[in-house]
């Protein structure tokens, strides 16, 4: 039995502790904003917040995260009404086209603004390696620099 | 604008669309003539309008959302002629609708499937007409109460009002007596262009809000009752299958539940699944996964286990020695080319690609003995229904589709087989089934761009006028194991024959060479164009350099004035050459072509016509002395008519770029041991953010105001820009994509 915590709720697993977590939230426990686009880490598709840092879900054991705090897309916003920052620039420049990828790739920018806070054009570039097959990397490049704006300003608004 | 989560949570128990009548919620619906179907007495079918008690209004949408937009900007043409505000529309997700007539099955929401560029421009009459019939009615339903002529009334958004009693209602008023109205004959006049509010203009796509909290679903997501979950080990070997297989240790797997064999296609047969292989169903996608790394499978290597990729780009070559089938004739090729006072020849490798949709290919499959519900992410719902009644032998009146939004569609997902493959697995087990590819299935198992080696030779009179022209392919066609296609049509899907420079040069001549390789084939993103866009665009900048002529300049003379040229292949009745003329133009201005660059720099150039679209490529890179290439800043611009969904249509201009760049840089297909070489990611590497450059503009030029599509328009002049651009900057000519490492040799 793996016990972790997804989006401040507890949660208990009894299966295969070799599960990917990707599967563990995918297929028992309904969270599908995670998606699976590889399974070998290298699309970010899956990637979540272990502990507060971005980390791909379908390369994590489940028993990698015994009681580690999860989040995932469905629980980085404060509350259903608040979007957070990201999200927020994400919609200002209505940046996914399929947005299969968005879920990861907005999770990734999260954790870079928490340790980047104004992340340059170089940064960006050597940070965000998660893919995007529509090519949606004008407005994502953008839409990070507008959060980190909007993070700067103190956080979310509603919206 | 909120779009309503119902896309792929999507069951039977769904409210259906009813024509006149209550729906579950107390609300009407306007069942609304399919105008502008073929079958005439189709014509009450077709729901798409519903106006809720508080005046909210509900659009259905009936096309596959594949990240182009349809699903926001066929709606804005229906809310543009039903006269109703914008915030007010939620959008609902339609089934596919097909009714059994005497002729065989009709539309009965008009024709459902998106490819080819074609999603808007099929629909862009049939949306507004429904939306200007709803508004139609609610005014009759207006006048009616009113006691006056119809005439008298008119709209404003949400209401009906007559200014001669000074009267207005709102549409949830009149929506029930709307809808019990018999419908007209025709449709109404539609809105002038002139006074639309949201047609045209700047709107976000109705699912952003939903895409950003994980709460969208694709057909990945779904979840249904008693679901299980299938995949399958499919055979690595070109036309391979298992000769026999041991299943003890998977069926050990925790969660296993059954395992047994797939058969794939009779070689050379038309596919309706890709490969044989061996289905393993489980508990959970985990456990299949588990069960598949299982099995001991023994394959069959197929009828050419030594096939590869070196012994295909030889024989390409051996073949352009002889001579092959002449599929265009124009003028006199030989006494012009024989006259010509300079002679440039020049070949061009194009490489087997794959889709990579990022969402791998999936399908929920439940099978009754009577009945066959599916879930999935297709850009043909019809060709889903198709392929699950082949598998469970079902009629298709028997089969409901459901169709997801889509993690990417590029062209894998016009065809079906692993709808046919979730079907096969649910009929024989009895168990709803999702089946689920995983991204080394897809790498190895897809129906791959076709490959193929160009020969271009042009002839030049003293003047530096292109007097002859041709092109002479050897590839391995698309049109490879279709049904009903003589071997001397497989050339179509390779060469569009109307394509500049028809018309233009006088004696022109396309040659073709068809050489087979057990890699299936498929339509990829602009098909053709996006070989012979690269392949043209390169010869001519390879003219321009030779001949000592400016390589816009070249293309501006031979393009010359607006004029209407006949087009008989896909995106016709014409191509206008002025309009790429007008978009080079643009684009060399904005990137500063033609001024001094920095050392090591170059800006290359391209432009298209792409199924009725106009796109045209300024890139500038930068080549270091240790062969590095850096893209500096692109300028694309497309002319798609009239944009009736802007925002959508720079998204797909954007994204066109980025994969016409990313495939040139770094991605082909490879065939060794009669097997395809690359797997994931590691090896297939789609280009990410790093790759391209912050000064990265998409400029909409329109033009008039018909719309073209624009999915697949701003692809194939990318990868000839930067090739040319690379040129500029090095003096190193790309002729064999993809562009790797070639720089540092």
């Amino acid at each position: 039995m793996v016990s972790f915590e997804v989006n401040s709720e507890p949660v208990e697993f009894g299966g295969d502790e070799d599960t990917p977590l990707l599967w563990v939230l995918r297929d028992h426990l309904d969270l599908t904003g995670t998606r699976f686009g590889c399974g070998i880490g290298q699309c970010g598709a899956c990637t979540v917040h272990i502990g507060g840092r971005a980390q791909r879900a379908c390369v994590t054991p489940v028993s990698a995260v015994r009681d580690a705090s999860i989040t995932t897309i469905e629980g980085l916003a404060p509350d259903a009404e608040t979007l957070h920052p990201v999200q927020q620039a994400w919609v200002e420049f209505d940046v996914p086209q399929c947005g299969y990828c968005q879920a990861g790739q907005i999770m990734a920018t999260a954790d870079l603004l928490r340790r980047n806070p104004a992340p340059t054009d170089d940064d960006i570039d050597r940070e965000m390696s998660n893919i995007c097959r529509c090519g949606t990397y004008a407005r994502i490049r953008k839409a990070i620099h507008r959060a980190a704006e909007l993070t700067a300003k103190g956080g979310s608004d509603a919206s | 604008m909120r779009a309503e989560n119902t896309a792929t949570t999507a069951t039977l128990s769904r409210r259906q669309f009813v024509i006149a009548g209550a729906s579950a919620t107390g609300a009407f619906v306007i069942g609304l003539p399919a105008i502008g179907t073929a079958a005439g007495d189709e014509r009450q079918l077709g729901y798409f309008v519903e106006i809720l008690a508080d005046g909210r209004v509900i659009i259905g949408s009936n096309q596959p959302e594949i990240g182009q937009g349809v699903r926001t900007a066929l709606p804005m043409l229906i809310a543009e002629e039903l006269d109703v505000d914008w915030d007010k529309v939620s959008i609902r997700a339609m089934p596919l609708g097909i009714v059994k007539t005497e002729d065989g099955y009709a539309w009965k929401y008009g024709g459902q499937g998106v490819g080819g560029s074609t999603g808007l421009t099929e629909n862009w009459q049939y949306m507004r007409e429904v939306g200007a019939t709803a508004r139609q009615q609610l005014i009759r339903a207006a006048a009616e109460r009113w006691g006056v002529d119809p005439e008298s009334c008119t709209t404003e958004p949400g209401k009906v009002v007559c200014a001669e009693i000074g009267r207005s209602l709102p549409y949830a008023e009149l929506a029930a007596d709307a809808a019990a109205l018999p419908l007209p004959a025709e449709a109404p006049a539609l809105k002038a262009m002139d006074d639309y509010r949201i047609v045209g203009k700047q709107h976000g796509s109705v699912d952003v809000r939903d895409i950003v909290t994980g709460k969208v679903r694709y057909g990945i997501d779904t979840r249904e009752p008693n679901m299980r979950y299938a995949v399958i080990a499919r055979c690595p070997y070109l036309n391979g299958k298992p000769e026999s297989f041991d299943d003890s240790a998977a069926r050990k797997v925790a969660g296993v539940l059954d395992v047994f064999e797939i058969e794939g296609p009779a070689l050379g047969d038309p596919y309706q699944i890709l490969a044989s292989g061996i289905a393993v169903v489980a508990t959970s996608t985990w456990a299949a996964i588990k069960g598949r790394e299982a099995l001991d499978i023994t394959w069959n290597k197929g009828p050419d286990p030594s096939a590869n990729s070196a012994d295909f780009w030889k024989q390409n070559a051996a073949m352009l020695e002889g001579v092959g089938q002449v599929v265009l004739d124009d003028g006199d090729f030989n006494a012009s080319i024989n006259s010509a006072d300079t002679v440039i020849t020049h070949r061009y490798e194009v490489p087997f690609v794959n889709h990579a949709p990022l969402e791998p290919q999936n399908c929920y499959a439940r099978v009754e003995a009577d009945f066959c519900h599916i879930i999935a992410p297709t850009q043909m719902p019809s060709g889903a229904s198709r392929s699950a009644a082949w598998a469970t032998g079902l009629e298709r009146d028997q089969i409901h589709v459901d169709f997801t939004r889509v993690g990417g569609g590029f062209g894998r997902r016009l065809t079906n087989d692993y709808v046919a493959e979730a079907a096969l697995i649910a009929k024989k087990t009895g168990w709803p089934i999702k089946l689920q590819w995983t991204r080394e299935d897809d790498v190895q198992h897809d129906f791959y761009r076709p490959a193929g080696l160009h020969e271009m030779r042009a002839g030049l009179a003293g003047n530096g006028k292109i007097t002859a022209w041709t092109q002479r392919l050897a590839s391995a066609s698309k049109y490879y194991r279709r049904a009903n296609m003589p071997d001397e049509n497989l050339w179509e899907a390779e060469l569009y024959v109307d394509d500049f420079p028809r018309r233009i040069v006088d004696n022109l001549r396309l040659e073709y060479f068809h050489n087979d390789i057990g890699v299936p084939r498929g339509s990829w993103r602009a098909p053709a164009h996006t070989a012979n866009a690269w392949v043209v665009q390169s010869f001519i900048d390879e003219i321009a350099h030779e001949t000592g002529q400016d390589p816009l300049q070249l293309r501006l003379d031979l393009y010359g004035s607006e004029r209407e040229l006949e087009y008989g292949n896909h995106g016709g009745p014409t191509f206008n050459p002025g309009r790429l003329a007008r978009l080079l133009r643009f684009v060399a201005e904005r990137s500063g072509y033609g001024k001094s660059l920095p050392a090591g720099h170059g800006i290359g150039l391209a432009s298209h016509f792409t199924f009725g679209g106009y796109a045209a490529h300024a890139i500038e890179v930068s080549v270091s002395k240790s062969g590095d290439l850096s893209i500096e800043r692109i300028v694309a611009a497309i002319d798609c008519g009239y944009a009736v969904h802007p925002n959508a249509v720079e998204a797909q201009l954007q994204g066109g770029t980025v994969d016409g760049i990313s495939t040139a840089l770094g991605l082909e297909i490879t065939v060794k041991d009669g097997q395809i070489q690359q797997s994931n990611f590691h090896d297939y590497p789609l280009a990410r953010i790093a790759a391209f450059p912050s000064r990265f503009e998409a400029h909409i030029l329109p033009y008039d105001d018909v719309p073209t599509g624009v999915g697949e328009i701003g692809l194939p002049t990318a990868a000839p820009a930067l090739t040319n651009a690379i040129f500029a900057a090095s003096g190193k000519r790309i002729r064999k994509l993809p562009i790797k490492d070639q720089l540092k040799t």
